[in-house]
């Protein structure tokens, strides 16, 4: 592999990667990571009401 | 990878925010369909119309989709059990055998080693998940599958990349020399006389002698020259749409469940980061490196993306230590993918239903069961060189998307109006996306996607050479097969499959028109309602 080569491996995956962890770093660590996420507001979500969804 | 990332910075996540802030605007108001959508922003009688391709597309893609995820489950299962991994398997006869690429109809079998039974299987888990509903079907799959995924992927990536070389006589393709294949920027392709590439090596010095004879020649692989081919672009733009899943309708449905407060800019971006991390971090140093360290670059040249996927990588794992381990894992991995993204191309499909015709969910699953699996079964007979397959795939999962990509952006940027569109986009959300993204939705992205539409459509349906003093047009294989030529008559196949798309469009349309009565009603009560 050149030295282009690892620039461009280095720089693409680099920043693929940091931007994933970025993402969910913030995502984790943001308010809605303590808020409920059933979807309730848009079909009932309780097992024995599957035919009401 | 600089066309890639162009693409994925001008197209890629301006139409996922884009996609995402339209959708939760929508569902805000009780709509969860494109065309339920574009209905309620645009206000106009002929708006719904315009989003009749984001219920064609995900139905459409879904009926061959289907039958690919087959054979990812019909591969993990050989793969386990040893078909794949004996000596001498020819795994091109393999495919052939298990998809029915010899003649239309053989792959109506059920046997292990064929394609029927996996397609029944992949079928009624598919439906049996999305009737469950959104948060006990597509969440629960997703929730465990897309965590399983990139661990498998990891553990891969981490045999991969301790490969070393592979195969002592042939030093020359080892993991750097399968990482260089892929990332180094310009290189120097070693020819055949047939044309065909059979080595790649950093320049021209570096080629051995044994290539530096008559029976060889050598094509200069320039960064700048490649930058200027407009193939380079479309194969870009299209590897974009179809990773982040843009254009297809299925993001505006799954953003329209969200609540005012989540926030879209965030998930927007994570969910483009995810894909990029996926393809770029792990495919991408995963696929083609060990495909290159096994069979070098002859083995590689030439190959789409299932003899890529289906031909090449078997053959990969059949050489490496404990291949079959990893070809059960890594067919087990696609597998898992492919559901969530066959789960999500049908859930368009019943927020339109229900929402437009006012059905059940039962009963919407019902009618859209019916209709994919006659799509299905239709590509699953015409398996002759997968011929139904890809001229769906070429008429809806390439020049469809395109089309709504493009109303997508131009409804934001002008439709609803960047101002308002940057404002609804930014509800609830914590981080703000960059002022430079307003001209870059309202201008840059639909002029790139017109321009790179406009290069696709001149080269690859109307064939044009790119030359105005000696202009030629010679229409592709595509526009071939419906129209025929002077040496060969239309290809069957190809016309019953676009018949089939147009049977679809007319059908959609006639849902629309009846959907739109509906919508207007509940527009009227939305109003009265806030009147009072």
């Amino acid at each position: 592999m050149t030295t282009g080569g690892w620039i461009t491996m280095i720089l693409s995956v680099g920043f693929v990667t940091t931007l994933f962890l970025f993402c969910i770093i913030k995502v984790l660590r943001g308010p809605a990571a303590n808020r409920k996420h059933e979807l309730g507001h848009v079909e009932p979500i309780e097992e024995d009401k599957i035919d009401q969804r | 990878m600089i066309a890639y990332f162009i693409s994925l910075l001008l197209i890629g996540i301006p139409i996922c925010w884009v996609e995402w802030t339209i959708g939760r605007h929508g569902g805000k108001y009780n709509f969860h369909s494109t065309s339920g959508i574009f209905d309620f922003i645009l206000s106009k009688p002929w708006a719904k119309y315009l989003g009749v391709i984001g219920f064609i597309v995900p139905v459409c893609i879904y009926m061959y989709y289907v039958y690919i995820e087959a054979w990812c489950l019909g591969y993990a299962v050989n793969a386990m059990s040893g078909n794949l991994s004996g000596p001498g398997v020819n795994f091109q006869e393999f495919f052939g055998t298990f998809t029915g690429a010899s003649a239309d109809g053989v792959a109506l079998k059920f046997g292990f080693k064929e394609v029927g039974i996996f397609v029944i299987i992949v079928y009624f888990l598919n439906f049996f998940f999305i009737y469950r509903g959104i948060s006990k079907g597509i969440e629960l799959v997703c929730k465990y599958a897309m965590p399983a995924l990139i661990f498998i992927a990891l553990i891969i990536l981490v045999r991969v990349m301790t490969l070393g070389t592979p195969d002592p006589m042939k030093p020359d393709q080892n993991i750097m020399t399968g990482l260089g294949y892929l990332w180094n920027p310009g290189a120097v392709a070693v020819m055949d006389t047939a044309g065909v590439e059979v080595a790649r090596y950093p320049d021209a010095a570096a080629i051995p002698a044994q290539y530096q004879n008559d029976a060889f020649t050598q094509k200069n692989l320039d960064l700048w020259l490649s930058l200027m081919n407009p193939q380079l672009w479309l194969a870009a733009a299209g590897q974009i749409f179809f990773s982040l899943s843009i254009g297809f309708g299925v993001i505006i449905t799954y953003a329209s469940y969200l609540k005012k407060e989540d926030d879209v800019v965030l998930s927007g971006l994570t969910a483009s980061a995810a894909n990029e991390f996926c393809e770029v971090g792990l495919g991408g140093l995963i696929t083609v490196p060990a495909a290159f360290m096994f069979l070098g670059a002859a083995g590689i040249v030439g190959q789409g993306t299932f003899g890529l996927g289906f031909n090449v990588l078997p053959e990969v794992f059949a050489y490496m230590p404990g291949g079959q381990i990893f070809a059960s894992i890594f067919f087990l991995l696609l597998f898992l993918a492919a559901i969530t993204s066959s789960l999500s191309m049908l859930q368009p499909g019943i927020a339109f239903l229900e929402e437009g015709l006012e059905i059940s969910r039962k009963q919407s699953c019902a009618l859209l069961g019916f209709v994919t699996g006659v799509g299905t079964l239709f590509i699953w007979y015409f398996s002759k060189d997968l011929k139904a397959l890809d001229t769906i795939d070429f008429w809806v999962g390439t020049v469809m998307l395109f089309i709504q990509a493009t109303i997508l952006v131009i409804i934001f940027g002008w439709g609803l109006g960047i101002k308002k569109g940057w404002k609804i986009a930014h509800e609830g959300a914590e981080m703000r996306i960059p002022n430079i993204f307003k001209v870059i939705i309202k201008y840059v992205t639909p002029a790139f996607l017109l321009t790179i539409f406009g290069m696709f459509l001149l080269q690859n349906v109307f064939g044009w050479n790119y030359s105005f003093s000696d202009a030629q047009f010679n229409p592709t294989g595509y526009v071939r097969d419906l129209i025929g030529s002077e040496d060969t008559p239309p290809n069957m196949v190809s016309r019953l499959s676009v018949a089939w798309i147009i049977i679809m469009t007319i059908f959609s349309l006639i849902l629309v028109n009846l959907a739109g009565k509906n919508w207007e009603r509940r527009k009227l009560n939305q109003k009265k309602e806030a009147s009072l």
